[in-house]
């Protein structure tokens, strides 16, 4: 009996097994709600990122299938000067770039968190450099930087502290010192506003036991609003790391990438020999090189993230 | 009679007006009876798509629409024409090349048709017809779009750029008129800064005047990237008295030159701080057509670029050819089109639209009205027969275009002029830069 009864079951449990089950089951319902999200996720986020490293080993140009070449492209860059010197150009820019936005940022947080007159318009106010679009902004301290018209070496020489006009986007060093002091006017407000948000959240009453302690404005700042706030300056400080390091507008419109390459970042490199000079393939190794750049960045928040001390200030792992 | 909304109706009725008003009855009769003795007859029926870069000045635009509507009404062939900016034609014209489909006809930059040759419609009966009519093709222009004896395109003209520079400052610098050679040139430039009248030309990412200027510094004492097999030929002695000759010059200009654009020696020309660069008639035109600048316009001039050590012009300027694909359904239509903006009574206004922004690249236009209605318009008369291919010597394509979109010979000068790299340094990373190119 019991050999004729489990080719019978068998049959039932197999149609079960099948796209019947598959639609009614609760561990699978789950799936299907998320399909939409995974679809949209794989045709606009993984499909490009896999077209951009799959071009990268081809030398497909603008208008022209490629074949694959395999690391070629790679084989390249691996002693070009010039990228080299756009990843130490990156590095540098992002470095700077971040530390002064985050210092900025959250000075700025601080204060904007104390009771003074005309608040909610101060607040405001300080989010105007993030809303003017970064084009606009950037062909604004291009003027202000020319060589020619800067309104800062025009107020000088009348002031007659200079003879001659700044040469802010020729010289190698003032170059780089102007794009990074547009970046971090630009990228300030972002900090800024986001750690002022974190800092809403603690608790008054955390200060008020520390003053009755008699903790000092110093020992507030150390042992509470800081320990409460690194979860918030973590995830602001990937953010702000991950824009500064794929900047691309600012210097476009300001220097594109010169004098002699010195502010050329990986993005604007990329996107000169890609699009400007036709190499698709190249422009795309260039772009892929940034991705472990980018990846270590974001570990680095990721694992931080994980750990308690981050999160909740405390000393124990 | 449903389609016949408010809308359609208005659109039509703009687009009469527009016809009327841009072209003549004059350009009318002359483009039936143009028709009518053509070799190339439009198919019946036909309808061409037309990609073209955007204009640089509205009269140029209206001069090329008017030609356009009169092929239309004597030919019957619906005409749809679109313009793209100046780096979005190769692409587009590249990506239409590839699936097919889109163009029929493409009017670009450089030297498009070279990009896909087997997708072009051999243009050599038509060449060979306004050749003969018009006196022969310059030699850039024809080298520009030939492969072997084929016609890949039609180079329509070139653009050109020439030395603009203040009479006033040079007279006071002690020079009767523009030098010829490059010592010459140096010293001009040298007393122009000790009068503090500087000269300026770009040396930063600038597409258009970079590039122009210093393949003229390099070409001029007889330094190419490439010889005619594409080999790499820039590590030179030739180039070392390039990069020399350019420094000395780089040392007498405008500071800040390092981090110029296209637009910026136009902005100081025009503000009265620089008195000789080098750019397009579009400084020119720009204080003309302004009468708060009319003593600045006055005291313009143009001159040809000196000659350098290798004795004869070496000038770079930007030819713009047009091609017909060859999967258009109408290719008699369009040669025929091509062929009818080439005739002198369509070439000639058309010109004259262009205010010296366009040059011709057939001899015989060398005496239209344009080069003579304005004497400081006439050396602009010269861009296409004094100009060198975008690749020098080397092979007119791809990888030259490419060369020069890079920046590789910019970068070179740039390196040795701002002291960032010595000679060697700055001739090796071109060469690298070039390999890669070349490879």
């Amino acid at each position: 009996m019991a050999d004729v009864a489990i080719p019978r079951a068998k049959p039932q449990m197999s149609e079960d097994n099948a796209w019947t089950r598959l639609k009614h089951n609760r561990n699978w319902l789950g799936f299907w709600f998320m399909v939409p999200a995974m679809a949209f996720l794989i045709f606009f986020l993984a499909y490009p990122l896999g077209l951009g490293i799959w071009l990268s080993f081809t030398d497909t140009r603008i208008g022209r299938v490629g074949h694959f070449i395999a690391t070629e492209n790679y084989e390249w860059l691996w002693d070009d000067s010039i990228f080299w010197l756009s990843v130490f150009n990156t590095l540098l820019y992002t470095f700077i770039a971040s530390a002064f936005k985050f210092a900025i940022g959250l000075y700025l947080a601080l204060l904007l968190n104390e009771h003074m007159p005309f608040k909610a318009m101060l607040r405001a106010m300080v989010l105007i450099p993030f809303i003017v679009p970064t084009v606009l902004s950037a062909l604004a301290f291009w003027w202000i930087f020319d060589s020619q018209f800067s309104i800062i070496s025009w107020s000088l020489r009348h002031l007659g502290l200079i003879s001659q006009n700044i040469n802010f986007l020729g010289d190698t060093t003032w170059a780089r010192i102007c794009v990074i002091f547009a970046n971090v006017w630009r990228g300030v407000p972002f900090v800024a506003i986001t750690l002022l948000a974190g800092l809403q959240t603690v608790s008054p009453s955390l200060y008020e036991a520390a003053t009755l302690d008699g903790a000092t404005r110093w020992q507030n700042f150390r042992y509470i609003t800081y320990p409460l706030l690194t979860p918030i300056i973590a995830v602001v400080m990937t953010f702000s790391v991950l824009f500064t390091f794929t900047d691309f507008q600012l210097i476009w419109a300001m220097t594109r990438g010169g004098p002699v390459n010195a502010t050329h970042l990986m993005a604007t490199l990329s996107y000169q020999r890609a699009i400007i000079a036709g190499q698709l393939g190249e422009g795309a190794a260039i772009s892929s090189a940034m991705i472990p750049f980018l990846l270590a960045a974001i570990m680095v928040s990721w694992f931080g993230l994980q750990r308690r001390k981050w999160q909740q200030g405390e000393s124990n792992d | 009679m449903q389609d016949f909304t408010r809308r359609s109706l208005l659109q039509g009725g703009t687009a009469l007006a527009a016809t009327g008003m841009l072209t003549g009855p004059a350009l009318f009769d002359f483009a039936k009876a143009w028709a009518q003795s053509a070799p190339w007859k439009a198919e019946p029926g036909a309808k061409l798509t037309v990609m073209r870069w955007k204009r640089f000045v509205p009269a140029e635009d209206d001069a090329f629409n008017a030609m356009v509507a009169a092929f239309k009404a004597a030919t019957g062939t619906e005409m749809n024409v679109f313009s793209e900016s100046f780096e979005d034609v190769q692409p587009k014209a590249s990506v239409a090349a590839n699936t097919g489909s889109g163009l029929d006809l493409a009017w670009g930059l450089h030297t498009l048709p070279q990009l896909f040759p087997t997708k072009v419609l051999k243009m050599n009966d038509v060449a060979d017809y306004l050749g003969k009519k018009y006196g022969g093709w310059t030699d850039a222009a024809a080298k520009t779009c030939k492969l072997g004896n084929d016609w890949l395109g039609i180079p329509v003209a070139t653009n050109g750029g020439y030395m603009t520079y203040r009479k006033s400052a040079l007279d006071k610098a002690g020079f009767k008129e523009f030098p010829k050679d490059f010592p010459g040139f140096l010293e001009m430039c040298k007393a122009l800064k000790a009068n503090n009248t500087p000269a300026g030309f770009a040396l930063g990412h600038a597409s258009g005047d970079g590039n122009s200027w210093l393949h003229w510094v390099l070409w001029g004492h007889g330094a190419y990237t490439v010889d005619q097999n594409d080999k790499i030929i820039i590590n030179s002695p030739e180039t070392a008295k390039a990069l020399e000759y350019c420094k000395a010059l780089y040392e007498s200009f405008i500071p800040g030159t390092a981090s110029w654009n296209d637009s910026s020696n136009n902005k100081a020309f025009l503000a009265g701080e620089l008195y000789c660069t080098a750019n397009g008639i579009s400084i020119y035109v720009a204080a003309k057509t302004d009468p708060s600048k009319k003593e600045l316009a006055e005291d313009t001039y143009h001159a040809l670029w000196p000659v350098g050590p290798v004795g004869k012009p070496t000038e770079l300027q930007l030819a713009l050819p047009i091609l017909a694909f060859n999967f258009t359904k109408y290719p008699n239509a369009a040669k025929a089109f091509v062929a009818f903006m080439l005739e002198k009574e369509n070439y000639e206004k058309w010109l004259d639209g262009a205010q010296g922004y366009l040059t011709q690249t057939l001899n015989a236009y060398e005496n239209a009205p344009i080069w003579t209605a304005d004497p400081k318009n006439t050396v602009f008369s010269q861009a296409s027969k004094r100009t060198l291919p975008a690749s020098g010597i080397g092979t007119v394509g791809e990888k030259a275009a490419t060369a020069i979109a890079d920046f590789i010979v910019v970068d070179m000068f740039a390196n040795y002029c701002t002291g960032a790299k010595d000679a060697k340094a700055a001739m090796a990373e071109a060469e690298r830069q070039l390999k890669r190119i070349y490879r």
